[in-house]
């Protein structure tokens, strides 16, 4: 069976700074990791590897420089690595990525062998679209399976998958066929620590890299800034409120005459909620 | 590469950033929104939707319609007839039977056929489960753009949506359009835009649709659906009142003064997102850009520092205090009352004031 986990190279965004006079997102020096959410769809696509044989392959399209993700991705246990850069995928939206990611994803299936599951993770930390996967499943007519938070059972014989989905309110148990995306819910499975072995052969493996061209990619009206259909129109930092916090006075109360200081604080800005708890209290 | 046909290409060109809009979209008009309605229940943040459509297509000089799918007529029904009250012109359903549930296949069919044939120039989804996974698909079988997760939706001079959406965690805000393509779509979190008033007696037209989807043909089938017993998820977020903790309570063991105090005021609890990363609470519970919006009417921030990505899921409550041993946290920026103490200390004595409130009055009463 061979499997496809498509993941992104995003900057880590608990140190992202903002410029503050320009607004723009300063990159110097902030550290690149590979999309958390897609470490579990990877571990989940080896998990299955492990226990149907074939292989894993991750896929991702970025700049020159996401080959770093691609390489960690094969110290953890991944066996290829595909990496899809091109100046002409620049400024493309989730539409264009998709687009992309496709024509990737089917020129993997004619050298590698047409993958049974595709998998994503829920959704990026920078773009938190969630919009990519279920594009990719449109454009490649597979079965989507969004939210994933098991898979139940696999059947390769009967090409057939259950899994369990996380929805409003409760857990749908969906069964389909083969092939299918998944896009796998965050929390469902712990990384493995790959083996020295897997060091060993990361270090020996060549990363696939792909134009758009190598990748058969032609219609490039569809890629980068020309084939997305959102612009960005303007980006700005949040506004400040303009007053800051009215301060209760601290000094040299106990805790005891603070905690009544905030309370006469709440009930005298919101008289209702004083109401709301009496109600509340009085039907316990 | 299966790609679904394509009308004429938009305004060539890099980037299109100037309106050109072909003409065969010319005809796209008025504002839709998928109105959810699973189980028998419509998602309130459909209702907030309507709210937030109804503004948009007054200022567009066109008519608000919801989106109703599923099987059960009477729930159908009740749907829409809920939909006209929040403000909906019209209503469009489709029922049947291969909608029972929630299906990315029938779904995607239902709504796509249904722009195809009645063109909105506007189509707004709430962004859960059902509506991420539904929009993502009919976006790219329609080839038009998409806006996930907006905080704002407003209509430029030239009559476009723009979508603003925090990026980057949070870090900064940007206003996303689709100039060329039709329609302009966007989700937009629960409890993000305000639930408007409801307007009983409202009522409006009904368009039924049909699916012409055979159940053989859809390959995908449900087996069963397992309701959450501890559905505390939808509560977290349209509570009244909610407490949470921040890496100020210094131990797991001391979140549970959050719960207390929450317990005391029949509020809901949660969390910032280190308290998640770290295991002291479910991923459930976490407040912010990556977990729940709420807008609760009192929401009590203990040791939170006040992070961006924190501050965007709180900032619609109605009243904010904040606790934090620094003056200089970033909480006091938005809060409304702030107290620079020790969350550990005041919370139980915030908690046995409360306690002490609520049992004197209630035996005065």
């Amino acid at each position: 069976m061979h499997i496809v986990v498509c993941m992104k190279q995003v900057p880590d965004s608990a140190q992202i700074r903002v410029h503050p006079v320009t607004n723009t997102i300063m990159r110097q020096g902030v550290p690149t990791i590979i999309n958390p959410y897609d470490l579990f769809a990877l571990e989940e696509a080896m998990r299955l590897r492990d226990r149907f044989g074939g292989e894993v392959t991750v896929l991702t399209m970025g700049p020159p420089m996401a080959e770093d993700s691609l390489r960690k991705a094969l110290t953890f246990g991944a066996d290829r690595a595909v990496l899809l850069t091109d100046r002409f995928f620049a400024g493309s939206d989730t539409l264009a990525t998709s687009y992309a990611l496709a024509g990737a994803l089917a020129k993997i299936g004619e050298e590698f062998g047409k993958p049974s599951i595709v998998f994503t993770g829920k959704q990026t930390i920078d773009g938190d679209t969630a919009q990519v996967g279920p594009g990719i499943a449109k454009r490649l007519r597979l079965n989507q399976l969004t939210y994933v938070a098991r898979i139940a059972e696999l059947d390769l014989a009967a090409e057939e998958i259950t899994v369990e989905r996380r929805a409003e309110g409760g857990v749908q148990v969906l069964s389909t066929r083969l092939p299918v995306l998944v896009t796998m819910l965050e929390g469902t499975n712990e990384m493995r620590r790959g083996t020295l072995e897997d060091a060993f052969r990361a270090a020996r493996t060549q990363v696939v890299t792909w134009s758009a061209a190598d990748a058969g990619i032609t219609d490039l009206t569809k890629c980068g800034l020309r084939g997305s259909p959102t612009i960005v129109k303007k980006v700005f930092a949040p506004s400040a409120r303009a007053e800051k916090a009215h301060q209760i006075p601290t000094a040299d109360l106990s805790f005891e005459a603070l905690a009544e200081a905030v309370m006469g604080e709440i009930f005298a800005r919101q008289p209702a909620i004083e109401g709301d708890l009496m109600r509340f209290s009085s039907g316990q | 590469m299966a790609e679904a046909p394509k009308q004429a290409p938009a305004a060539a060109g890099r980037a299109a950033t100037k309106k050109e809009l072909p003409e065969h979209f010319k005809a796209y008009k008025h504002v839709w929104v998928v109105v959810e309605c699973e189980h028998g229940v419509v998602h309130p943040v459909s209702f907030e939707l309507l709210g937030e459509g109804r503004k948009l297509a007054d200022k567009r000089g066109a008519e608000l319609a919801g989106v109703v799918m599923g099987n059960d007529r009477a729930a159908i029904a009740a749907a829409a007839a809920a939909a006209f009250e929040y403000g909906a012109d019209l209503v469009y359903t489709i029922a049947d039977p291969a909608l029972a549930h929630y299906r990315n296949e029938a779904f995607t069919k239902g709504l796509t056929d249904l722009v195809n044939t009645y063109k909105p120039e506007i189509l707004l989804l709430g962004a859960t489960t059902l509506g991420r996974d539904l929009a993502g698909s009919v976006a790219t079988t329609l080839l038009t753009g998409l806006t996930a997760d907006c905080t704002e939706l407003a209509i430029d001079e030239e009559g476009s949506l723009a979508a603003t959406r925090p990026t980057f965690g949070g870090s900064l805000l940007c206003t996303i359009m689709t100039l060329n393509y039709r329609p302009q779509m966007a989700t937009v979190r629960p409890r993000v835009l305000a639930m408007p008033e409801r307007q009983p007696g409202r009522s409006g037209r009904i368009v039924e649709h049909p699916l012409d989807l055979a159940e053989d043909d859809i390959v995908t089938k449900v087996l069963r659906f397992v309701a959450d017993r501890d559905s505390n998820q939808a509560q977290l977020a349209y509570a009244d009142i909610v407490v949470a903790g921040g890496l100020g309570l210094r131990s797991a063991e001391n979140f549970q003064l959050v719960k207390s105090l929450a317990e005391v005021l029949g509020a809901e609890y949660g969390g910032s997102r280190p308290l998640v990363q770290k295991g002291w609470i479910a991923a459930d519970r976490q407040i912010g850009q990556t977990g729940k919006t709420i807008r609760p009417k009192l929401y009590i921030a203990a040791g939170i520092s006040g992070a961006i990505q924190h501050r965007v899921g709180v900032e619609g409550a109605d009243m904010i205090v904040a606790i934090n041993t620094d003056p200089n946290a970033q909480i006091f920026d938005f809060a409304h009352v702030g107290i620079v103490a020790d969350a550990i200390k005041l919370l139980p004595a915030l908690t046995e004031a409360f306690r002490k409130h609520l049992s004197v009055n209630r035996l005065a009463g």
